[in-house]
């Protein structure tokens, strides 16, 4: 299904909202990232749990909504994601990631976010990243 | 602190808006590692929203980079760190098909079992990484 020009321009500004939210909220820290995770820690920075508390909220009403509507703004389809079953390979997955963002502080959009800092570390963590999208087998 | 409680219900309402906003307008969920990692794999044309998706993300990340850089301080781990951490980051969410955006945020928000089972694997992964590593005395 094509999309429609106006479409890529709300896409674009979508991206740029939820970017903002990710900078503004200091997930594109590290450093705070790996404070928050740190449960039990004297400096314990809970403020992230709120991060996810409020956009999970505010998406599940925007998605109960959009479930009953069936189309977007614009008259193309939408069809949910197909519920799948609890694999094996969802908990790997999920335990290497967990891994991973333990180690940095870092999950994928603050990652490719934190390029716009231009330091080494932020190159080789995407460019790593991207070598594990294409090691990983697709479903 | 009290300030970043703000800032961090600021920030996770801004990315629930993001969401919903290409949900409603292209029926697109905003999970980021799979919006990365279709760029390696589909063809034309599911490729360009993906495109503008990551292009829109990255304007955000250069404006709020200039704006606050204090949101984007210095990851000063050894650029070793971010290789692993990035190919265990890349490799995971791929098996487990979605990252912090797409389980946690949009598929927890939509009540999907799958993805809130992944959360709190990956998420209680890396807080047992993080707490680990502080008991034995590392970084």
């Amino acid at each position: 299904m094509e999309l429609k020009r106006i479409q890529y321009i709300y896409i674009y500004f979508s991206a740029f909202l939820f970017g903002s939210g990710l900078a503004i909220s200091g997930m594109t820290s590290p450093n705070k990232i790996l404070h928050f995770l740190a449960i039990g820690d004297i400096n314990w920075d809970p403020s992230l749990l709120f991060v996810l508390i409020a956009a999970v909220v505010i998406y599940a009403v925007g998605f109960a909504i959009m479930k009953r509507r069936k189309e977007t703004l614009f008259g193309t389809p939408f069809s949910p994601p197909a519920h799948h079953a609890i694999t094996p390979r969802l908990l790997i997955g999920s335990v290497i990631f967990g891994l991973g963002w333990g180690i940095t502080g870092l999950c994928p959009a603050p990652a490719l976010m934190r390029l716009a800092t231009l330091e080494l570390n932020s190159l080789v963590f995407v460019a790593a990243m991207f070598l594990g999208f294409r090691l990983a087998k697709e479903e | 602190m009290e300030n970043e409680f703000t800032l961090a219900l600021l920030g996770g309402i801004c990315i629930g808006l993001g969401a919903i906003l290409l949900l409603f307008s292209a029926g697109k969920i905003a999970g980021v590692s799979g919006i990365c990692s279709g760029l390696l794999r589909l063809k034309d044309s599911e490729r360009k929203w993906r495109i503008v998706f990551i292009t829109g993300l990255m304007t955000s990340a250069v404006v709020w980079a200039i704006v606050w850089p204090g949101r984007f301080d210095a990851d000063q781990s050894y650029w070793l760190r971010s290789l692993i951490g990035g190919s265990l980051v890349g490799y995971g969410t791929r098996l487990a098909n979605g990252c912090t955006s797409g389980h946690g945020v949009c598929g927890v928000a939509r009540f999907s079992k799958r993805s809130i089972t992944a959360t709190c694997v990956f998420l209680g992964t890396a807080i047992l990484v993080v707490t680990g590593v502080r008991f034995l005395g590392g970084a």
